[in-house]
């Protein structure tokens, strides 16, 4: 439904996309992943037709975002970053509006207006002004807005930034639903939240495309680097991280700062420690040997999965090396 | 058209959702009426509308501005400009229905002054001609100030900036006559082709007038002339295609 092929955007003379190439398939739910400034916002703006692309070719339901930029707008439901509402008016009177302007006619908005209402469960605020809604609230009616039409595509910038966590749970599961019927396209910079939504994940850094994968296979396609936490009694510190340094399959160790696992330390007497190894060369038999021919208290040791936002970091700072 | 009529009824209702149609009206009735009274108090006034026109189209300078200033540049501070911009919407559309918006509210605040008429031909015998022909370079004046109103509104996310700018071009427009009258030849003429109708003499108790070589001086007489629709129309269609291509121009920045 949207294809990029090498799309540019430069604001002036500074790059905010530069070269990306990537397809969302009918029906797909696709996570745009990256940190502030990435180029996740300016993408979204050039697929919704908002401004066009410096170079390269984007296409929406077969239709070109700067030819036929009307027909683009027409199969396209959007919530910008900043949830654009009139807040003088009333939940109904805005989504009548919007509808409208999206040449819905009346008897359509008539009909559909109330699911819609109930999709978001805005029912009992369906008259209150815009501007007295909470937040989350205020999210809602932005969703509410962009699926009134019954988009084929439905492009979501952020969409659970700034909202409370209880409210952000339901507006992800509202998200997950509206994917079981819509091509989606949907940028975070929060990690668990694109694993949960999305069947795929795009990763952008710096205007570029860093990976492009399943968010399980992401997961294990970057495990290059194995970690383990460990937790021994009767040694020093350094001396313990001297010893796991001498080990060739290690590549660094470090007491483990986290404070949940301080506290449960302190309590037990042992000392938590952090150990990356490389992978594939059963870096956690030699680590145990170590510990046990040193005649150091062995209490736990426990390989752990690489949480996507580790990934995500690895991701981006190895980008910022390359260049 | 549909999409016009869409915008436009949304923006008339905001107005009169809200204090800024009330207040512009009372503030409106309240100055031309003040004019009107006192330009047909003396003994032996003229039983006509030049007063209330004078004192219409110099508080125009800053009313109109101050009725178009929230149009566009709080579509841009609330981000809705980009939930239009990615609607099924062409940016004239947007353009007219807001222009359109405005100027039926400035008729209504018109129409609401029309009791000045009344009591004209109840207590006199004013001339129709000019009446009428007043009322329709009012009108054409009123569509004129809105439009560089908007034009004004398009340039920031800033209501005041809009406010400022519009009433800065139209107080520029007014006062080129002073200009003009320091320079002679073609400089001169050109300059005082452009003077758009309104004049300092408004506050001379005398005359209560309008700029003698303004565009609005024969309709206030009671001449329609076709220089001085050319030059409103103009003026209209100018500003407003400049705030479309404002429009247009974000999008490639």
């Amino acid at each position: 439904m949207i294809k990029i092929e090498h799309m540019s955007k430069n604001y002036g003379p500074y790059p905010a996309v530069i070269d990306i190439s990537f397809e969302v398939l009918k029906g797909e739910i696709v996570g745009f992943l990256g940190p502030n400034g990435a180029g996740k916002t300016t993408t979204m703006r050039v697929v919704t037709g908002f401004t066009p692309p410096t170079s390269g070719d984007v296409t929406v339901g077969g239709y070109d975002v700067v030819s036929h930029s009307l027909d683009v707008r027409r199969h396209i439901g959007y919530l910008p970053e900043t949830v654009p509402l009139y807040l003088d008016m009333s939940v109904t009177d805005y989504l009548t509006y919007m509808g409208e302007i999206r040449g819905m006619n009346a008897s359509w908005v008539k009909e559909r207006l109330p699911k819609v209402i109930d999709m978001v469960r805005l029912g009992e605020y369906q008259n209150t002004l815009v501007g007295r809604l909470s937040k989350g609230y205020r999210q809602r009616t932005g969703i509410a807005q962009a699926i009134l039409h019954e988009p084929d595509v439905l492009v979501m910038d952020e969409p659970t930034i700034g909202i409370d966590p209880i409210q952000v749970v339901e507006t992800r599961e509202l998200i997950s639903d509206l994917g079981e019927n819509h091509t989606m396209l949907l940028s975070s910079h929060i990690l668990p939240e694109v694993s949960a939504i999305c069947k795929r994940v795009l990763v952008i850094n710096d205007g570029r495309i860093v990976a492009d994968d399943k968010p399980d296979d992401l997961s294990e396609k970057l495990q290059h680097a194995e970690r383990i936490e460990v937790s021994v009694r009767g040694v020093e510190s350094p001396a313990f991280i001297d010893a796991m340094r001498d080990i060739s399959a290690v590549v660094d160790a470090r007491s483990d700062q986290r404070a949940s696992v301080l506290q449960k330390a302190q309590r037990e007497n042992f000392s938590p420690f952090i150990v990356d190894a490389r992978p594939n060369v059963q870096a956690a038999e030699q680590i145990a040997k170590k510990i046990v021919d040193n005649g150091w208290g062995l209490s736990n040791l426990t390989p752990l999965p690489m949480t996507l936002e580790e990934i995500f970091l690895e991701l981006t700072t190895e980008e910022n090396l390359g260049e | 058209m549909r999409f016009i009529s869409v915008i436009a009824i949304k923006e008339i209702r905001t107005y009169f959702a809200s204090p800024m149609a009330y207040v512009v009206s009372a503030a409106f009735l309240a100055i031309t009426g003040f004019f009107f009274v006192a330009s047909v108090s003396d003994a032996f006034a003229e039983a006509s509308i030049r007063g209330y026109l004078a004192g219409a189209i110099f508080f125009m300078i800053f009313m109109s501005p101050a009725l178009t200033m929230r149009l566009i540049a709080e579509e841009q501070k609330l981000g809705t400009l980009e939930l239009l911009l990615t609607s099924p919407l062409r940016e004239f559309e947007i353009v007219f229905g807001k222009f359109i918006a405005a100027f039926v509210t400035t008729m209504v605040m018109i129409a609401l002054s029309m009791y000045f008429v009344i009591v004209l031909f109840v207590y006199g015998d004013p001339d129709v001609g000019p009446l009428l022909s007043g009322l329709l370079g009012l009108s054409l004046y009123a569509a004129a100030t809105l439009a560089v109103g908007l034009f004004a509104s398009s340039l920031s996310s800033n209501q005041i900036v809009g406010l400022v700018v519009g009433s800065g071009i139209l107080t520029a427009l007014t006062i080129i006559d002073f200009i003009s009258a320091r320079v002679t030849g073609l400089a001169s003429e050109i300059l005082d082709a452009f003077q758009l109708g309104a004049s300092f003499s408004v506050f001379d108790l005398d005359s209560f007038g309008v700029a003698e070589g303004g565009h609005f001086a024969d309709f206030a007489r009671g001449i329609i002339s076709l220089t001085d629709i050319a030059y409103y129309s103009s003026i209209t269609a100018v500003f407003l295609l400049l705030t479309v291509l404002v429009l247009e121009a974000r999008r490639w920045r």
